[in-house]
C-alpha cells in the first residue's frame, strides 16, 4: 500500500509484519483471575447483607421455646432453655454473639437436633446437589439432542411433535405432576416406592418430576438458538464445503447455539439447587429445601442461616461457572 | 456441442412467499470453462447469486423449487444427483467464498481448524490436513502462517479473512471457485490485493473462476466474459471487453453510464469570505486508540466538502465530531464564527437544524414503526418555529415530491420502499429542517450504481436550489469524483492530502492519495488491463 521507498525498508517492512502480534495469554489468565476476584468480592458483599437481613427477619418471628419446650414445661425450665440458646439478650447482642462465632469458623448449632447447623445443611446439601446433578445432566443431553434435531427441520413431524411436548413440559404444574405421578406409579401400579430414600428407585420419581419443566424449558430455547444458528452465513458456508449434516449441526452449530442455552441451564439448575422445596416435600427427600422448610417452621436459626449461606455459595459458583463456560465456548468473549 | 465444466442451461427457480411466487431465475443459461473467469454482473435483487446457490445446493427447498433446467458439471446433470454426490463435489471439486468474510467463517473455531475440516472432510487424514492448511495459509499471504493456525476469525482483518476464505475454498484444489462478491466489503486497497491473489491463483491451478458482482470496475479488472442479468433473466452476454465497449440491451447500456467517475469536474471555487464551517485540530481518543489526530477542515456556503478514506481512516468519526454527535476531546468548531464546544446544550439544540446528517444504512437510521409522514414531520415537532403543524401534510408531501417520491407515499412505512427509496426518505428528513449543512456518511455506498447516480443527481439538485453546503463523507473515489468540490483524503486519523477536486483526481501530490486512485478500479475493461500491464512492467523493474 505504501509506496516503496527502497529495497532495504520494504524488507524490514515485510519483516515487521511477519512478526507474530503478542499473545496476551500470560495477561488473559492474570485477568481471568482479576475477573473471578471480583465477582468473589461482590458476592461476598451481597452475602453479608444477606445473613445480616435473614439473620433480623427470622428473629422477628418470635422465640422458638414454646415450640421445643412440652406444653406443661415450668416457668423456670423456658427461661433456662432462653438462657442456653442466649435468646434473652437483645438482638443485637445476639447478632454480635453469631457473627463473632461466625469468623470462629462456627455456625451454631441446630436447636432441633442438637448438633453443628452446618454439619445439618451439608448433609441435606449434598443430597440435593445429586438431586440437581442428576436431573439436569438428563434435561441437557435430551433437550440438546431433540431441540437441535427440531430446529434442523423446522415445522417437520419431529419438530411439531417436540414443540407439542415442550410446551405441555414448561407449563405443567410440578406439585400437580408429582402427586399424579405418585398416584399412578406408586399407589396403583406399585413399581415405584412413594417417598424417602434408600433405593436407586427412590430417586426415579423425584428426578422425573422435576426434569419436566426444565427440559420443556430448554427444549424451547436450544430450538430457537438452533434454527437462528442453522440461517447463519458460517452453516451457509459449511454447506459449501461439504460438510457433512451430523457434524453441521452438532459441531458448527450447537457451539454457536449453546451460549444462550447455558444461561438457561445454570438458570434452572439454581432453581434445584436453591431447594425444589415443593418437590421434595412431596416426595420426603432429604435435602435442602425440605430442611429450610422445616428449619424454618420450628424457627432453629442457625440451620435456616448456614443453609442460606451454602445455597448462596452454590449459587455463586453456579454463576461463575456459567460465565467460564461463555468464555470456553466463545473465544471473542473474554474477561 | 462441446462439453463445458460446468454449464447451467435454461435455470429457473422460484421462491414461494406468503406474499406470493417470486421467479428468482428464468431460463438463465451459461457456461465455464477450465482456467476462464465469468461474471455474472446485477444489482441487489437480478437474481445474479441465484444460480450459483443452484450450483452450490444452497437453495433452501421449500421455499425454493426449481422448476425447470439443468446444472451440468463435466456433461453430468447435478440436480439429478443425490443429496450424497451433491455434498461430495461441494468443496471438493467446486468451492465457494461470499462477500462478508466475519460472518462466514464459523466464529468459535480456530482458522485452522476451519481449513483442515475441508481436507478431512472429504477423506484426508487429519495430519495431512494440518500440514495443508499450514501451507495454504503462507500460500495465502497470511503473516505469521503457524501462529495463524490458532487464531480465530475476529482476530484479522477484513482483507486477511476473505484471503482464509480463498485458503479454505482452495484446500481441495478444486476445478471451480465461485466468488459471491468477494471484495464488496473491503477497501479499494485490499480489494485490488484480493483480486490479484485470485487471478494468480488461478493462473497457478488453472480453475475456472465464477464471479459475481455488481461493480463493473471488478468485471473489468478480472472477468474473461460477462453475463449481465436484470429481474432474473439475462440481458446480454458476451466478451467482457466487447460488452463495455458496445452494450446491445438498453439495461446494459445504463448501468455502464451510471458508473460514477466520468462526469465533469468542477472548476476550483473562489474561497474567500466567510466560511460556513471551520473546524481547527480535532483530537478524538477511543480507549487507547487515537481515533483524529489534529484535523481540521472548512466548509463555504454551498460547497460539497467530500472526505475519503479506507475503514479506520477516522472519516465517519469527524462527520460525527463536527456535529458533536460524539464530543471530540479537544478542538473547536466554529458555525458561523460561534464555537460549538463551548456551547451549552441549549444553544446547541437551536443549531441542531442547521446541521442535519443522512447516514450509510437507510434500513437502520428509519424508526421501521414510524410512516414517511411521522419520520419528516418529527422534525418540526422538536422544532416548533419552522412550521405550522396546519401546513405538516402540505410540505411532507412537497418534500417527498422534491426528493423523487410521491405525495401517497406519506402513509407508508419504511420496510415498504426499496433501499433506494429509502434513502430518499432520510434525506427528505434531513430537508426538513431547512438545514445549512448535510453531512453524508456513505450515504450512498450501499445503493445499487443506477440508484446511487440517481441520489447522487438528486443531492446535486438540492444544493443548487438551496444553496446546501455538503460534507460528504465515502470511500469511493469515482462517486466522489462527480460530486465534490473539495477532497479531504484522511489515513490513520490525519489529513494526508486536501485540493480541489480537479488537483486531487488529475494531479494527486501525495504517494496514498496516487496509491487509492491507482487502485480503485475503472469500469473500462481496457483502461483496467493498460494499468494492469504498467503495473506488472513495474514489478518487473523492482528486482533489477
Amino acid at each position: 500500500m505504501e509506496a516503496p521507498t527502497g529495497a532495504m525498508q520494504q524488507k524490514k517492512g515485510s519483516r515487521a509484519t511477519a512478526v507474530p502480534p503478542p499473545t496476551p495469554e500470560g495477561e488473559e489468565g492474570g485477568h481471568m483471575k482479576t475477573f473471578i476476584g471480583k465477582r468473589a468480592l461482590a458476592s461476598a458483599i451481597s452475602l453479608v447483607g444477606l445473613v445480616i437481613l435473614v439473620f433480623f427477619l427470622s428473629r422477628l418471628t418470635g422465640d422458638p421455646t414454646n415450640l421445643y419446650l412440652p406444653l406443661d414445661a415450668t416457668t423456670e425450665m423456658r427461661e433456662q432453655f432462653r438462657e442456653l440458646h442466649g435468646f434473652n439478650d437483645p438482638l443485637v447482642v445476639q447478632f454480635g454473639r453469631y457473627v463473632g462465632a461466625l469468623v470462629r469458623g462456627d455456625f451454631g448449632n441446630s436447636i432441633r437436633q442438637a448438633r453443628p447447623a452446618m454439619e445439618v445443611v451439608l448433609e441435606a446439601f449434598t443430597w440435593t446437589l445429586w438431586l440437581a446433578a442428576i436431573t439436569m445432566t438428563l434435561v441437557t443431553a435430551a433437550a440438546i439432542v431433540i431441540g437441535s434435531l427440531a430446529a434442523f427441520k423446522v415445522g417437520g413431524i419431529f419438530d411439531r411433535i417436540a414443540t407439542f411436548f415442550s410446551l405441555i413440559g414448561a407449563s405443567a404444574p410440578d406439585f400437580w405432576l408429582a402427586i399424579v405421578a405418585i398416584v399412578i406409579f406408586a399407589v396403583n401400579l406399585h413399581w415405584l416406592p412413594t417417598s424417602g430414600t434408600g433405593t436407586a428407585l427412590h430417586w426415579v420419581l423425584p428426578v422425573a418430576v422435576l426434569f419436566v419443566r426444565p427440559f420443556g424449558l430448554i427444549l424451547q430455547v436450544v430450538r430457537g438458538s438452533m434454527i437462528s444458528v442453522l440461517g447463519s452465513a458460517y452453516v451457509k458456508t459449511a454447506r459449501a464445503k461439504g460438510v457433512r449434516t451430523r457434524p453441521i449441526i452438532f459441531v458448527h452449530g450447537l457451539r454457536n447455539a449453546m451460549l444462550p442455552v447455558i444461561t438457561v441451564i445454570g438458570d434452572q439448575a439454581a432453581a434445584i439447587l436453591n431447594g425444589a422445596v415443593v418437590i421434595e416435600t412431596i416426595f420426603g427427600f432429604p435435602g435442602i429445601g425440605k430442611l429450610m422448610i422445616d428449619s424454618i417452621l420450628l424457627r432453629d436459626f442457625s440451620v435456616v442461616l448456614a443453609a442460606i449461606m451454602v445455597s448462596a455459595l452454590a449459587i455463586f459458583i453456579m454463576n461463575l461457572l456459567i460465565d467460564l463456560a461463555y468464555a470456553a465456548l466463545d473465544p471473542r468473549i473474554r474477561y | 456441442m462441446a462439453e463445458h465444466l460446468l454449464e447451467v442451461r435454461d435455470l429457473s427457480v422460484e421462491f414461494h412467499t406468503a406474499a406470493g411466487t417470486v421467479k428468482a431465475v428464468q431460463n438463465v443459461s451459461w457456461h465455464l470453462d477450465r482456467g476462464e473467469t465469468l461474471a455474472i454482473l446485477g444489482e441487489s435483487g437480478s437474481g445474479k447469486s441465484v444460480s450459483a446457490s443452484a450450483v452450490m445446493n444452497l437453495i433452501d427447498m421449500p421455499p425454493g423449487r426449481i422448476t425447470s433446467g439443468r446444472v451440468l458439471l463435466n456433461g453430468r446433470d447435478m440436480l439429478a444427483m443425490t443429496a450424497e454426490e451433491r455434498r461430495r463435489i461441494n468443496g471438493a471439486r467446486i468451492a465457494m467464498i461470499f462477500q462478508d468474510p466475519l460472518a462466514h467463517l464459523n466464529p468459535v473455531y480456530t482458522v485452522g481448524w476451519q481449513i483442515a475440516e475441508m481436507v478431512t472432510t472429504h477423506g484426508g487424514a487429519a495430519r495431512d490436513a494440518q500440514a495443508r492448511a499450514l501451507e495454504l495459509l503462507g500460500r495465502v499471504g497470511i503473516p505469521d502462517p503457524q501462529a495463524a493456525m490458532g487464531r480465530y476469525p475476529h482476530q484479522f482483518s477484513g482483507g486477511q479473512r476473505q484471503r482464509l476464505m480463498i485458503a479454505m475454498a482452495l484446500a481441495m484444489k478444486p476445478d471451480i471457485l465461485i466468488a459471491d462478491e468477494p471484495t464488496t466489503a473491503l477497501d479499494v486497497t485490499v480489494q485490488a490485493q484480493v483480486l490479484a491473489l485470485l487471478e494468480e491463483l488461478q493462473q497457478e491451478t488453472g480453475m475456472g473462476l465464477l464471479l459475481i458482482t455488481h461493480d463493473l470496475g471488478v468485471v473489468a479488472e478480472i472477468a474473461d466474459r460477462v453475463v449481465v442479468m436484470n429481474n432474473g433473466q439475462i440481458v446480454e452476454t458476451g466478451l467482457a471487453a466487447e460488452v463495455y465497449r458496445n452494450p446491445q440491451h438498453p439495461y446494459t447500456r445504463k448501468l455502464i453510464d451510471a458508473a460514477p467517475g466520468k462526469g465533469q469536474m468542477p472548476q476550483a471555487r473562489d474561497r474567500s469570505g466567510a466560511p460556513l464551517l471551520r473546524a481547527e485540530n480535532l483530537h478524538k481518543h477511543y480507549g487507547a486508540f487515537h481515533a483524529l489526530k489534529g484535523v481540521g477542515l472548512t466548509i463555504m456556503p454551498g460547497e460539497t466538502v467530500a472526505v475519503v478514506g479506507e475503514s479506520g481512516s477516522g472519516k465517519s468519526t469527524l462527520a460525527r465530531a463536527i456535529l458533536r454527535l460524539d464530543d471530540p476531546d479537544s478542538g473547536s468548531i466554529l458555525y458561523r464564527g460561534q464555537d460549538l464546544m463551548t456551547m451549552t446544550p441549549r444553544q446547541i439544540f437551536g443549531l441542531r437544524r442547521d446541521l442535519q446528517m443522512v447516514f450509510q444504512d437507510p434500513t437502520q437510521s428509519l424508526n421501521p414503526r414510524m410512516t414517511v409522514f411521522q419520520l419528516i414531520s418529527e422534525a418540526w415537532v422538536i422544532h416548533r418555529d419552522i412550521l405550522p403543524k396546519a401546513q405538516w401534510k402540505a410540505r411532507v408531501a412537497e418534500l417527498l415530491v422534491k426528493v423523487g417520491l410521491r405525495p401517497e407515499h406519506a402513509a407508508r412505512y419504511p420496510h415498504q420502499f426499496s433501499g433506494g427509496q429509502r434513502q430518499r426518505i432520510a434525506i427528505a428528513r434531513a430537508l426538513a429542517m431547512e438545514p445549512k449543512l448535510i453531512v453524508c456518511d456513505e450515504a450512498v455506498s450501499a445503493l445499487d450504481v443506477s440508484i446511487q447516480a440517481q441520489v447522487i443527481a438528486l443531492l446535486d439538485g438540492l444544493r443548487r436550489e438551496f444553496g446546501l453546503s455538503y460534507l460528504f463523507i465515502a470511500h469511493d473515489l469515482p462517486v466522489v469524483r462527480d460530486f465534490a468540490d473539495r477532497v479531504i483524503v484522511m489515513k490513520s486519523g490525519q489529513i494526508v492530502d486536501e485540493g480541489p477536486v480537479r488537483e486531487i483526481f488529475e494531479a494527486p501530490g501525495h504517494p496514498y492519495t496516487r496509491a487509492l486512485l491507482a487502485a480503485s478500479l475503472d469500469p473500462d475493461p481496457e483502461v483496467q488491463a493498460a494499468r494492469r500491464q504498467a503495473r506488472a512492467s513495474q514489478e518487473e523493474r523492482i528486482p533489477a
